[in-house]
């Protein structure tokens, strides 16, 4: 059963990934992106990563595309001619596609732990991936945490006004 | 049971397609698009390699990787802001001059 709930939400992933490169307006594009980091969360978690797949929704799904809507939304692009679609072409395959999701999700969510993982080892517990990287990777956490200060002084820089 | 070479695949045909909208879209947003998609292709990588010798260090990798893609984010769509105030423009090929004040 969870191969077979594997093969579906790669497939929906791919799919909307696909659909995501090819949209002419970002908008749109942002919200197959959405639907595909929700798939890639769900694999993660039949891979026996639970907080990678928390973070992916809530760092990915959440933060990042959040920003880039709001970019798109300041920049307003589609200043020119817009065709216009009914609701069902724009939202039907989004809606259609975070379904299937969904219900993978409820399949998932309603088993134990040793029942949807894909392979028989590998599951790592939020436990055990926490004290690993505050032990083992200290070092790097640091180095990280640079990295986003510096980000957030270069982000500041670039974007202030003159 | 799902074979790691079937993951890798996935994965693969992921990283494809950030490739492919890199290199064909004019949009610079649509690029960062692009970028993002192939990091997510490479943190599945990582946490297929976690799963497969039954070690945190590919997840806490996955958790770096996150990290650096939010600050590439913050500072490219910065970027993104400040190119489209001079230029006015999202097109990649309208960034093409490195002078002061030409608005051609």
């Amino acid at each position: 059963m969870s191969p077979a709930i594997f093969y579906i939400l790669g497939a929906v992933t791919v799919v909307s990934t696909a659909l995501a490169i090819t949209r002419t307006e970002t908008v749109h594009a942002v919200i197959y992106l959405v639907v595909s980091f929700f798939g890639t969360a769900l694999i993660f978690y039949m891979l026996g990563a639970p907080l990678v797949a928390a973070l992916e929704v809530i760092v990915y799904a959440g933060a990042i595309m959040v920003l880039f809507l709001f970019i798109v939304m300041m920049l307003d692009m589609g200043m020119g001619i817009r065709p216009k679609r009914s609701y069902l072409r724009v939202w039907g395959p989004p809606i259609g596609l975070s379904l299937v999701i969904a219900v993978c999700a409820g399949v998932l969510f309603s088993r134990q732990w040793k029942d949807y993982l894909i392979a028989d080892a590998g599951f790592i517990s939020p436990r055990t991936f926490g004290y690993a990287l505050y032990t083992e990777h200290m070092l790097a956490v640091e180095v990280v945490s640079l990295l986003l200060l510096f980000a957030l002084a270069g982000a500041l820089y670039l974007g202030r006004r003159d | 049971m799902v074979p790691l070479s079937h993951i890798m695949i996935l994965a693969g045909i992921i990283f494809a397609l950030g490739t492919i909208c890199v290199m064909s879209r004019k949009s610079v947003l649509m690029i960062l698009i692009g970028v993002e998609v192939m990091l997510n292709a490479a943190g599945l990588v990582f946490v297929a390699g976690s799963m497969k010798w039954s070690l945190p260090d590919g997840q806490i990798f996955v958790l770096f990787l996150m990290a650096m893609a939010a600050s590439e984010v913050s500072v490219g769509l910065a970027m993104v802001l400040y190119l489209h105030r001079r230029k006015k423009s999202m097109n990649v090929d309208r960034y093409n001059d490195m002078g002061e004040k030409r608005d051609d």
